[in-house]
């Protein structure tokens, strides 16, 4: 399957999807509603099979974040980019895929913990790296911390 | 967290123990929490964040050319392969390529430093189920190879060695020699090393059948590297993904099937191996030339995206550079392998006996500032 392929088959089952281009990956941007459904197809349809998720982050955009998805299909020697916009800011959330890809468990714990971004359905969400106690997301763009220097 | 608030001992009669943060096997500070029926693990806990650095934090203040060897630090047995990773990624956004020199020196150095940080682990993994000497003789030949980093990239641990576009500088006069040298070297000592540990009974009880993971959930948790190969999953980048001339080099990816601690020990044995073809392929015809590709002083990477992969000691780790035109990256992610390695810990762990614990940690190879950053 080519990235050609791939494409054409993505926009014919999920016609709401963007498709970037530029980018070194094909990269898809899907709206929060069509998100799990994406995501479920393109690791269990047997003509996809992304079963490897390689990194999973967020991008702090000021206006919205963007969850950004590295999967690598085993099949397809393919790597996509999967990306969701969350246009709440002050409150975001999204769905889990802890339930599709067990490793984005700590990933997705990550994410709450610099970012904020709660992942509904998640089995354990807690801070990962930072004290429970903390207060405010350290990623974001916003964040400020009374040690902090300007330069 | 307070740890004395909780209680010791659940309702159902499990016993609650924390291990680390400060624990000789942990290898650094992790702190794992573990209940027990018994001895038998029945759930486990990892909590982490003890040397968290926000090396991602950081890295927005820092220039392209300086954010690399924030990097060194993280998985710092594996610091020449991480700024490598990042130097690729940055190479990926300037469109420029290393010359044949510069990539063959790092193939080099990153072979190096993989062979190094095998044979580290495989004196820790000895001192962690009670055999003392393997450390020693381990340290004998690392020593060797840290001596050559020295005189090479003036430093033992953290080369900061990559730039953008090649390295620093040439290699040292000594260096082919030197290395020629210690391949031989080690190639006997490869003999050695089977005769005190591998074949031990003591060892092998307690490495075969423990720690089993299948490689339904190695994919699934994200694990890769050897704890990944030692289920029989291929993932290793240097085949899938190939960067710096991997594609032109002969050398094999060892695959075992049994996913237990044994599997994942000899997958690392073979692949010291492995490294040490790959030097000798590389150190007879390292290529003539520059050793770094011409670029500005100050560098600005256009807008957009890039992600680059490289194969470490420990697994896959991966650069994720987004730029908006200036002079500091936007937001830098490392997908470091020690973190999705990490989590599959407990998988390996239920069921199995305290004293397990310290064997499935150790081929895992865990490396903490890696997985806090």
């Amino acid at each position: 399957m080519t990235a050609e392929e791939l494409k054409s088959a993505i926009l014919e089952q999920f016609p709401g999807i963007t498709i970037g281009e530029g980018g070194e990956f094909p990269e898809l941007l899907v709206a929060p509603d069509q998100f799990k459904p994406l995501m479920s197809k393109l690791r269990f349809d047997k003509t996809y099979v992304f079963d490897f998720l390689s990194c999973l982050t967020c991008v702090d955009w000021k206006t919205h974040l963007t969850m950004v998805y590295h999967l690598v299909s085993r099949k397809h020697r393919m790597t996509i980019v999967v990306k969701c916009q969350l246009a709440d800011v002050a409150q975001p959330e999204t769905d889990t895929v802890s339930d599709i890809w067990k490793t984005a468990n700590f990933h997705e714990r990550e994410v709450y913990d610099l970012f904020g971004v709660r992942f509904n359905g998640h089995p354990d969400l807690r801070r990962i790296l930072l004290d429970e106690n903390w207060e405010g997301y350290p990623l974001r763009k916003n964040y400020k911390d009374e040690n902090m220097i300007e330069l | 967290m307070n740890l004395l608030e909780e209680n010791t001992v659940t309702e159902d009669g499990q016993f609650v123990i924390n291990i680390g943060p400060q624990h000789p096997s942990t290898h650094g500070v992790l702190h794992l929490k573990a209940w027990l029926d018994g001895e038998t693990i029945q759930k486990l806990q990892p909590h982490l964040g003890y040397i968290h650095r926000s090396i991602e934090k950081m890295s927005e203040r820092l220039s392209y050319r300086n954010f690399i060897y924030a990097t060194s630090r993280m998985d710092y047995l594996s610091a020449h392969i991480n700024n490598q990773a990042c130097a690729l990624a940055v190479e990926k956004g300037l469109q420029i390529q290393a010359p044949p020199r510069a990539q063959a020196i790092r193939v080099l150095l990153a072979e190096l430093t993989r062979l190094s940080s095998h044979q580290l682990w495989w004196g820790c993994t000895g001192l962690d189920l009670g055999a003392v000497t393997p450390f020693f003789y381990a340290f004998r030949e690392r020593e060797a190879i840290m001596d050559i980093m020295e005189e090479t990239c003036g430093a033992r641990l953290t080369q900061n060695f990559c730039v953008p576009g090649g390295v620093m500088y040439d290699v040292h006069p000594n260096f082919v020699s030197r290395v020629r040298d210690i391949i031989k070297q080690v190639r006997e000592k490869f003999k050695e090393y089977d005769e005190i540990l591998t074949g031990n009974v003591i060892f092998e009880n307690r490495t075969k059948g423990v720690g089993y993971i299948s490689a339904e959930d190695v994919i699934s948790y994200g694990v890769t590297g050897p704890a990944a190969r030692g289920s029989g999953v291929s993932c290793d980048v240097r085949k899938w993904f190939p960067y710096d001339g991997y594609e032109q080099l002969d050398f094999n990816e060892i695959l075992a099937d049994g996913g237990d601690c044994y599997a994942r020990y000899m997958v690392r044995m073979e692949e010291m191996k492995q490294s040490a073809n790959i030097i000798e392929q590389l150190i007879d015809n390292l290529p003539e030339g520059d050793f770094q590709a011409k670029s500005k002083t100050l560098l600005k990477l256009p807008k957009g995206e890039f992600y680059q992969r490289v194969e470490t000691a420990r697994g896959e780790l991966g650069v994720y550079i987004v730029s908006e035109g200036g002079a500091t990256p936007y937001r830098i992610k490392y997908r470091s392998p020690n973190f999705s390695n990490l989590s599959a810990l407990e998988e390996m762990t239920i069921g199995s006996k305290i004293g397990d614990l310290m064997a499935i940690m150790s081929t895992l190879d865990l490396v903490i500032p890696d997985i806090d950053r």
